[in-house]
């Protein structure tokens, strides 16, 4: 524990007041939301660049007609993982950096409502990572015949082809091992951020007046406390058929044979809701702060955000129109799969009337967050498309589906994201990055992403199916895959340009003051990056836009640099990693057939657990 | 006559801003949330199993043992009874029932009434958990596996001679010993943290009508359990 000295003579004192603890223990044991944050950021973005290897291997192995660079069950590996590793491993934790990060600053808090679980989440996430994507390296340990048995049946893991009869392989255990690892892990941060958005609010921040990002976190978190105990189910189902002989997915047995696709996408559709609501929550954020504006209907935007999250659980059949539900099932699905376009499109054109008549700074995040709606459109367009059953049936498992995915998750979560660094970065680091680099990132990037993903469209269309090793040249789809290539490899430099950027700024970049942008809300209000306490007087708040001047009120006075009383800052604690531990060792019981394993997991679990209980720790 | 306003609840503990509802307590309003999701799929998918089942399911009469479950249905439903006493007790300060001896004080008889209510909420929940293991082994004894029906056992004549479906004795078993197991799991998670809480808090005088957090929160998940419970049985064992 540490107090924050204070005294009555602040000039006495230097600022910060205390310094910031140091050294590997103290990031091993922290429960400061922004140290959480940034170990959020850097694991996600490590687990980013391996996605995206796996991703230019797959596009490699594409780029010509009879391609053999990888074999057709490595291929299978890579385009599983990719998925798996970018949707829970890379864009949902990176959005998880910005809520631990940002969300607390945003209400007016000094820590989030739950500190030690949040830390529990991020070392979960992290062992639950590393254990899927050991499945590379172990092969010889489960006498394979090759060194990599990564899970190989699609990020959607259909049962059936998932059970142990046509999956014999730890490849899968694995996948539905570690999915519920990761699970736990997003479910423990959901409760926490609800918590902390509901009850850590500054004075006076009431739920209208709440910034549109933690307002977006918030829908996301109560998707994400309802979508993942749906896929937990699921996957229980397919650990008790794999490791037990139950009979859940059992055809033979009785079961219904798409009993998988419905909770896969019971929960499926909501979760691409929990990947894009975030970012639209950091765009609505960057927009009015560079068009000077304040976010065109505000409420409108909120109310639509909520809106989604409701309607975000009745479409999730729109996956499965090629499964004969019959016409009426198909026909109700595609009446709601086309109204959700609706508040989505509302909020498209909030963001552009937010930019009319704006006095528009051309950052960075700026350009990613233009980006983001320009691109964000073309994949709601083609969503659209393909939520009328006989268009798609000639759509699905096509590249045509694949363009449509990562047009709203590379054009718009990943573009959202990006907008999020560059903005945020200086809050978080202390330093800008660079605009120049910032520009010819973005550059490559949009221009990447387009030449990877629009041939896509017409690939698919041309009858080209997904999830295929490769194709023969009478397709007539070998340059368009060759230009789809050539885009991927433009994308990867582009990430190299943001590396450099993250890099030559640690040092050399400018240093960020409290507020470089002129932003309104709290965040800014405070040193960048901020002390231990993040706010040295607990703001009370009158309005939206706490630190714009507006018709009716003056900007709040940023809290004073030294604290004028001291302020109790919990200190960290060992036990949530412990209990972290606890999990990966639980999970090797039933892939290693060892029942110690399992006794010496749930001890660990329960020993962290337990001190942890027993641990002193005010907040 | 002048009323004199208690002050229930309020600080020394420490007030949230927000929702006026401490953050544990919301947590575990959160965390229920949750847990309505993840027994709606469980069971939503017992019922989608059994309804798209080729032929008949198992007879849920012949198979399990629907007295003992019921009797122990009973007991679950009394332990929310002398869960919700230790909450009155505690927080109502309703201490009539415990007239120690004569002239006993209400501080008194409020704490030996919330050590007692919560000892039998744990001796509840924990025979509970007991007679559920004794269900179990004797399931397993007479040849319901998760697997199915064990070859040459008691089920299996059954199976045989046609009391049984052959086609969905897998399915059920799997499905029973899944549902019904992470029932138990729960039960015995609380049961195991108000042993806790009985040891670290109740014994040690913490709780009192100003701070009573521990037993509310733990009180809204044992009543959650003891709900769900009682959906199972229902669509498990009696339909
Ligand atoms: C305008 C709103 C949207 C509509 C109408 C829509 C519609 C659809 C439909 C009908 C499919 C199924 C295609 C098929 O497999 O045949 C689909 C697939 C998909 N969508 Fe969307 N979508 C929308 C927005 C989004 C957003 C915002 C995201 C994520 C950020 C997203 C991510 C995905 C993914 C990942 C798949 C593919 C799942 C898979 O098969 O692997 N969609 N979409
Ligand atoms: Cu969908």
């Amino acid at each position: 524990m540490s107090h924050v000295a204070a005294s009555a003579a602040p000039a006495a004192f230097a600022f910060p007041a205390t310094p910031r603890p140091r050294g590997l223990k103290s990031w091993v044991t922290t429960t400061d939301h922004k140290r959480i944050g940034l170990l959020y950021f850097w694991t996600a973005f490590c687990f980013f660049l391996l996605g995206g290897l796996e991703a230019l291997v797959i596009r490699l192995q594409l780029a010509q007609p009879d391609g053999h660079l990888v074999s057709a069950a490595t291929y299978n590996q890579l385009f599983t993982m990719h998925g798996t590793t970018m949707i829970f491993l890379a864009l949902m934790p990176l959005s998880a950096s910005f809520f631990n990060y940002i969300v607390p600053l945003q209400i007016g808090a000094r820590d989030v409502a739950f500190p030690r679980l949040n830390a529990f989440s991020y070392w979960v996430f992290l062992l639950g990572g590393l254990f899927l994507n050991a499945s590379w390296l172990v092969g010889p340990l489960f006498h394979a015949g090759s060194l990599s048995v990564a899970p190989d049946a699609g990020w959607f893991g259909y049962a059936n082809l998932t059970e142990r009869q046509f999956s014999p392989g730890p490849n899968i255990d694995f996948w539905v091992l570690g999915l519920q690892i990761l699970g736990i892990s997003s479910l423990a941060a959901g409760f926490n951020f609800i918590v902390t958005i509901l009850n850590m609010r500054a004075p006076g921040m009431k739920m209208m007046r709440l910034p549109t990002f933690s307002w977006m976190t918030l829908v996301t978190q109560f998707l994400v406390i309802t979508a993942f105990p749906v896929i937990t189910v699921a996957l229980v189902f397919l650990m008790f058929d794999r490791f037990f002989g139950a009979h859940f997915y059992v055809v033979q047995a009785g079961a219904t044979p798409i009993l998988w696709q419905h909770l896969f996408w019971l929960f499926g559709h909501p979760e691409v809701y929990i990947l894009i609501l975030p970012a639209m929550g950091i765009v609505s954020e960057v927009l009015p702060t560079f068009a000077r504006k304040p976010l065109f209907g505000y409420t409108v935007v909120v109310y639509s955000g909520v809106l989604i999250g409701f309607m975000g659980w009745g479409v999730w059949s729109h996956h499965m129109f090629a499964v004969g539900l019959g016409p009426i099932g198909d026909s109700v699905f595609a009446a709601t799969t086309m109204l959700i376009a609706v508040p989505t499109g509302v909020k498209i054109f909030n963001w552009i009337a937010t930019l009319w008549g704006g006095a528009i700074r051309g950052t960075t995040a700026l350009h990613f967050a233009v980006g983001f709606i320009a691109m964000f459109i073309i994949g709601g367009l083609s969503g659209v498309s393909h939520a009328s059953p006989p268009a798609d049936l000639q759509q699905t498992d096509t590249y045509y589906v694949v363009a449509h995915i990562h047009y709203v998750l590379f054009g718009g979560t990943v573009q959202g994201l990006f907008a999020g660094i560059y903005y945020w970065w200086p809050k978080m680091t202390g330093r800008l990055l660079d605009e120049r680099l910032g520009k010819l990132h973005f550059w490559l990037t949009f221009i990447g992403m387009n030449l990877t993903f629009f041939p896509m469209h017409l690939i698919g269309l041309l009858g080209m199916p997904r999830r295929i090793y490769t194709y023969g040249p009478e397709l007539g789809v070998g340059a368009l895959n060759l230009t789809s290539t050539i885009g991927a490899l433009l994308i990867g430099v582009s990430v190299l340009v943001f590396i450099g950027n993250l890099l030559r700024t640690r040092k050399r970049g400018a240093i960020a003051p409290n507020d470089p942008w002129g932003g309104a809300t709290l965040e800014w209000s405070i040193p960048s990056p901020p002390p231990v306490y993040n706010f040295s007087v607990i703001p009370t708040v009158e309005n939206r836009l706490p630190r714009w001047k507006t018709e009716l009120h003056e900007p709040i006075t940023d809290p004073p640099a030294v604290p004028p009383a001291p302020i109790h800052v919990p200190g960290g604690s060992w036990w949530p990693l412990v209990a972290a531990l606890g999990l990966p060792v639980l999970a090797l019981a039933p892939l290693t057939h060892t029942l110690w394993l399992a006794f010496l997991g749930a001890a660990i679990l329960l020993f962290g657990v337990y001190r942890w209980a027993f641990e002193p720790f005010e907040m | 006559m002048t009323h004199a306003t208690v002050d229930v609840m309020r600080p020394p503990y420490p007030t949230e801003r927000g929702l006026d509802v401490y953050n544990t307590k919301l947590g575990m309003w959160v965390f229920l949330a949750s847990e309505v999701m993840f027994f709606t799929a469980l069971i939503g998918s017992y019922i989608i199993l059994r309804f798209g089942a080729p032929g008949e399911w198992a007879r849920p009469g012949i198979v399990l043992n629907i007295p003992v479950t019921a009797i122990n249905t009973f007991l679950l439903i009394c332990s929310s009874v002398t869960m919700v006493k230790a909450y009155a007790t505690v927080a109502d300060g309703e201490g009539h029932f415990f007239r120690l001896r004569p002239g006993a004080r209400l501080s008194e008889r409020l704490d030996f009434g919330l050590k007692f209510w919560m000892l039998a909420t744990i001796i509840i929940g924990a025979t509970f958990v007991s007679i559920q293991v004794y269900e179990y082994l004797h399931l397993v004894h007479r040849g319901l596996l998760p697997s199915g029906v064990r070859e040459g056992s008691e089920l299996a004549e059954l199976v045989a001679n046609g009391t049984l479906p052959a086609a969905t004795m897998g399915l059920f078993g799997s499905s029973f010993y899944t549902m019904t197991g992470f029932h138990g799991f729960h039960v015995t998670c609380g049961v195991i943290s108000m042993a806790y809480l009985y040891f670290t808090k109740t014994l040690r005088g913490k709780y009192s009508q100003q701070d009573y957090r521990g037993i509310e929160t733990i009180g809204l998940y044992w009543h959650f359990v003891d709900l769900v419970w009682i959906i199972l049985f229902t669509i498990v064992y009696l339909i």
